[in-house]
């Protein structure tokens, strides 16, 4: 899997106030690991600078990492902005505890897909990769 | 050391480590200790529990964690577990109130309410509390980065309700160090942070001797992915470095130690879980007695409360979790823990329901009275592998303070990204443990039962009016409090802040008594002392 994602630039994103961050560098040392150029946001981001930087940064997907239960609001919130930024064509990923009921309507406002924790990281960085392809 | 005959087979198929890596031998014997400790229970080091007694005079204490949504639906549910024979509160705070912004502010969008509860001014406080003594009920405050704001809203609550503070029981987190390390609701740099501890500690000690002002925690390092030893060192770490800033402000050591106490989690890997405290209270009593000086038994001991569940639980097969709920309280219960959470099963993926809350708290109450556990004193005393195995961690727990002592300290170690980049990697090791099924979990890498993994039981929801409700108190507040004394409040404190000697905490009741808000307070502070600029290198 080293190279699986090399030549992709990947945004991992905290948005809200949640400080739950391990996840988020975990999956960040993942991609890393598979090739990707990973940049990682720090905690307390709004989902207009995290659509900015994803827009600036010319990045291939932004990954999300939210355990406070917000998921639906700023999911909601940063598609709006990348839509706003006219990088609304990024592959957007969203972990952290997402209950499954959930889902459906966060890939109705635009995530591409949903990673649970009890994923291995190679499933999520094959799952990357085969959007990013 | 010795090493027991293996014969031809393959030493390394035979070698097993508990998960922090320590080595595992197939029979332990009593050769095998480091060196003897004869101490009785009640004893220094404490080996063997800080109580003569064990339970036997008092069982631990039974907290749950609750509060959501507004001020009126937490003190329901409080009202709701008291009735059921909790014996101490615990409450949740919702995060705009954890970082320091009032439920107005555009950083606390579609957050308030969803963690915890909403705490913006004294009269949430007051609510929060109503038709509960705060004389008679335990109540701990999961709160950091604005603990000594919290403190001092808890402390003009009590005045109000004409309870003395010296009646005051219960426990508030404020563990600033750790938020850097795992857990993110810092506001301040680490200099100020740590010195609003100490304020809070001093001021405690002196206004609420009963009332623990800080509850130093492991809890978020070992659930972010450390390993027992990396948990009980970065914590034991950041409690010496809380003691050198109070000693630093000319604190009494023989006063503040004996209010300080500690937070852990209690994983699955029994015997290193049970070992780990044993550990830990020798360890402590140690070093507050030689290192610092400490004379009486008060301030060598190690007390501490402890969380069941976290990152051990799954969202496959929840109902497993019960089980592993049950196994961590007897670990922690023969680990000799003052308090003890049990997470509900459904914790790893939604918030507990009425019945999975009340399944956790009855997980207590049957090892408690129905399986012997708190008969008999430290029943595992003795044991060849706990004695062991308690002898090895403290060795290795005392190496990990060693390695950020050489680091150049808990406080560099921060403002580097040190410790998070060290936790950030034990995570990432442990996840590829997982993922290639070098650690067993249950019905994720092994058994698994697909047709079961769908999740169970009814999701509760706070409800949607609530974010409305708190913003429209929070307005009618702002509109009747005195604006003028509100003012001139928070000028005395942003005065007091200035003269690094000044206590600030006087000068926090004194904003709640008149109704300044978090947000404003926090804001006040700011102005002067900034904020942490993260270190986000991976």
């Amino acid at each position: 899997m080293a190279s699986q994602l090399q030549g992709k630039r990947i945004l991992i994103a905290k948005p809200g106030l949640d400080g739950h961050d391990v996840g988020a560098k975990v999956i960040a040392l993942a991609l890393r690991d598979a090739g990707a150029e990973v940049i990682y946001t720090g905690l307390r981001k709004t989902p207009d600078y995290i659509a900015r930087v994803a827009a600036e940064e010319n990045v291939d997907a932004v990954g999300l990492s939210i355990l406070s239960g917000s998921h639906l609001e700023l999911v909601k919130l940063t598609a709006e902005a990348l839509k706003r930024e006219h990088a609304d064509d990024v592959a957007l990923f969203v972990g952290g505890t997402i209950p499954r009921g959930d889902w459906d309507a966060l890939k109705a406002s635009g995530v591409d897909c949903v990673f649970d924790s009890e994923m291995s990281l190679e499933q999520v960085v094959d799952e990357v990769a085969r959007r990013l392809a | 050391m010795s090493q027991t005959k293996s014969g031809p087979r393959d030493a390394a198929a035979a070698r097993r480590t508990t998960p922090s890596g320590i080595e595992i031998p197939a029979v332990a014997t009593a050769a095998m200790r480091r060196h003897p400790d004869d101490s009785a229970p009640g004893e220094y080091p404490f080996t063997r529990g800080i109580f003569e007694d064990g339970y036997r005079g008092r069982l631990w204490t039974f907290r749950q964690y609750s509060g959501f949504g507004s001020a009126e639906e937490s003190n329901e549910r409080y009202r709701f577990l008291l009735e059921r024979g909790q014996t101490g509160l615990s409450v949740a705070l919702d995060l705009p109130t954890q970082c320091g912004y009032d439920p107005i502010d555009p950083m606390a969008r579609s957050e308030v309410g969803k963690v915890g509860v909403s705490i913006s001014n004294l009269s949430d406080m007051e609510v929060l509390f109503r038709d509960i003594d705060l004389a008679k009920v335990s109540t701990s405050f999961t709160i950091n980065g604005t603990a000594a704001i919290i403190f001092a809203m808890y402390l003009a609550a009590a005045d109000k309700a004409g309870v003395p503070r010296a009646k005051l029981t219960g426990t508030i987190q404020n563990d600033i160090l750790k938020e850097y390390v795992a857990r993110g609701t810092w506001i301040f740099p680490v200099r100020p942070a740590l010195r609003l501890v100490a304020d809070s500690i001093v001021y405690a000690n002196q206004e609420s001797p009963r009332f623990n002002p800080i509850s130093i925690a492991g809890a978020h390092v070992r659930d972010a992915g450390s390993s027992a030893v990396e948990e009980m060192g970065f914590t034991l770490a950041n409690g010496l470095a809380y003691v050198d800033e109070l000693l630093a402000r000319g604190a009494d050591l023989e006063r503040f130690a004996q209010s300080l106490s500690f937070f852990f989690y209690v994983h699955m890997n029994f015997f290193e879980e049970v070992a780990k405290f044993r550990a830990a209270r020798r360890l402590w009593a140690r070093l507050m007695k030689e290192r610092y000086g400490a004379r009486t038994e008060r301030a060598q001991q190690f007390r501490f409360g402890v969380v069941c569940g976290g990152s051990s639980l799954t969202a496959a097969q929840p109902y497993n979790n019960v089980v592993r709920v049950a196994v961590e309280t007897m670990a922690a219960t023969l680990g000799g823990a003052q308090s003890i959470f049990t997470c509900a099963y459904d914790e790893a993926f939604q918030l507990p329901t009425e019945q999975s809350a009340e399944l956790a708290l009855r997980t207590q109450q049957v090892i408690a009275y129905e399986s012997g556990i708190a008969d008999s004193v430290d029943p595992l005393g003795g044991s060849h592998y706990v004695e062991y195995l308690t002898d090895e961690m403290e060795v290795a727990i005392e190496g990990v303070i060693q390695e950020i002592a050489d680091y150049g300290g808990v406080v560099k170690a921060i403002e580097d990204g040190y410790l998070q980049r060290r936790i950030a990697r034990s995570a990432h090791e442990r996840k590829s443990r997982v993922d290639h099924g070098e650690s067993v979990v249950v019905g994720v890498n092994r058994f698994r039962n697909e047709a079961e993994n769908k999740q169970v039981g009814e999701v509760f929801s706070s409800s949607a009016s609530t974010a409305e409700e708190v913003v429209r108190k929070y307005e009618k507040i702002r509109d009747e409090r005195d604006g003028a004394a509100a003012a001139r409040a928070l000028d005395t404190l942003d005065k007091a802040a200035r003269d690094h000697g000044e206590n600030l905490m006087p000068y926090l009741v004194d904003c709640c008594h008149a109704y300044v808000t978090v947000g404003e307070m926090v804001e006040q502070l700011k102005k002067q002392w900034g904020e942490f600029v993260e270190p986000v290198k991976l």
